[in-house]
């Protein structure tokens, strides 16, 4: 199923990305926030993977072509307003892309009726980052700035049509548009210009073609799995 | 709570009711830049396994707290004063709750 891999692939990717700020985050409440959203995300893609197949099986030993998510995903987490900028883009179009497949009767209805709650919080925590980053110092304005910027050419992608979701993505996006629009103007920041997807690579992501980041992520993801095939403890 | 330069971020208190008709108990302390991202982090820290069904923060430095050093005049009086607790009644059979 191309749609239960797509977006169980966003959801699974995002979740290790996030967990990798466990013992490394500016503080220990962020840690929680961030491994909170990690978790829900990780909750998300056990149902959207199990729809395709078995979930460990898709998670752990699949090869990096094999896999559906967007580009943005995977990007690596920099600083932490990089983080905010892709939790930001990202958990907006989740949020909005579940409310639509909610009211829906497709298979994902049920999935996006319960996860969209989850997500309204990520987007939330997004936003109030993104107003205290945008509207802090010199610096962290500058910070965030940058981050956005440089995620805005892999936001194109996430408006691809996914075969199987029954979804208007020409009016997603331009709900998208105003949302982010109307967080950052109250940051004091504006919308990126240039391109919101390359030509040459950024929005291959759903047709397995991945960033030069992904593949260590992935050998970081699965190692364990693949080492000790069957592992319980 | 002074000490706390260097621009780290004021401590909150943090106060949990369990479920409706409950009163809120305090429940922890965290850090946070402000009282909205302060509510966020209680929501994570003490209410992600379902133990609460509201929130409050306060600044820690706005509890005015009593002083270990006052236990005696504050606390000793009233330890020999049976009569100021209610043990003298039979309680009726069939209510519970008291």
């Amino acid at each position: 199923m191309t749609a239960a891999l797509a977006l169980g692939d966003d959801a699974l990717v995002l979740s290790h990305r996030l967990g990798e700020w466990a013992g490394h985050a500016p503080v220990l409440e962020e840690e929680v926030a961030l491994a909170n959203i990690a978790l829900d995300l990780l909750g998300q893609a056990r149902v959207l993977l199990s729809l395709a197949g078995d979930e460990d099986e898709l998670a752990y030993l699949r090869e990096e072509r094999a896999f559906r998510n967007v580009q943005l995903v995977e990007q690596p987490n920099g600083d932490f307003a990089h983080t905010i900028a892709r939790q930001l883009y990202f958990s907006t179009y989740q949020e909005l892309l579940y409310e639509e497949l909610a009211r829906g009767d497709g298979p994902f209805a049920p999935l996006a009726a319960k996860a969209v709650k989850e997500v309204a919080y990520h987007r939330d925590h997004a936003e109030q980052w993104t107003l205290r980053l945008g509207d802090g110092t010199e610096e962290s304005h500058q910070r965030m700035r940058r981050a956005l910027d440089a995620l805005w050419r892999f936001t194109g992608e996430l408006f691809e049509p996914v075969e199987g979701c029954e979804v208007e993505w020409s009016a997603l996006h331009g709900a998208w548009l105003s949302r982010v629009t109307a967080v950052l103007t109250r940051a004091t920041l504006s919308l990126p210009e240039g391109p919101w997807r390359g030509a040459w690579a950024a929005g291959a992501g759903r047709q397995g073609i991945h960033t030069e980041p992904f593949g260590p992520m992935l050998a970081q993801m699965q190692h364990l799995h693949r080492s000790h095939p069957g592992a319980a403890w | 709570m002074s000490g706390e330069g260097n621009g780290a971020w004021p401590l909150w208190e943090v106060f949990v009711r369990g479920r409706r008709g409950l009163a809120h108990t305090h429940a922890g302390s965290l850090h946070a830049p402000d009282a909205e991202m302060a509510l966020r982090n209680a929501r994570d820290l003490y209410t992600r396994r379902s133990e609460g069904v509201s929130l409050w923060v306060v600044p820690s430095a706005s509890i005015t707290a009593s002083s270990p050093d006052e236990k005696d005049p504050f606390f000793e009086p009233a330890a020999d004063k049976p009569y100021r607790h209610p043990t003298f009644y039979e309680i009726p059979e069939g209510v519970r709750h008291l």
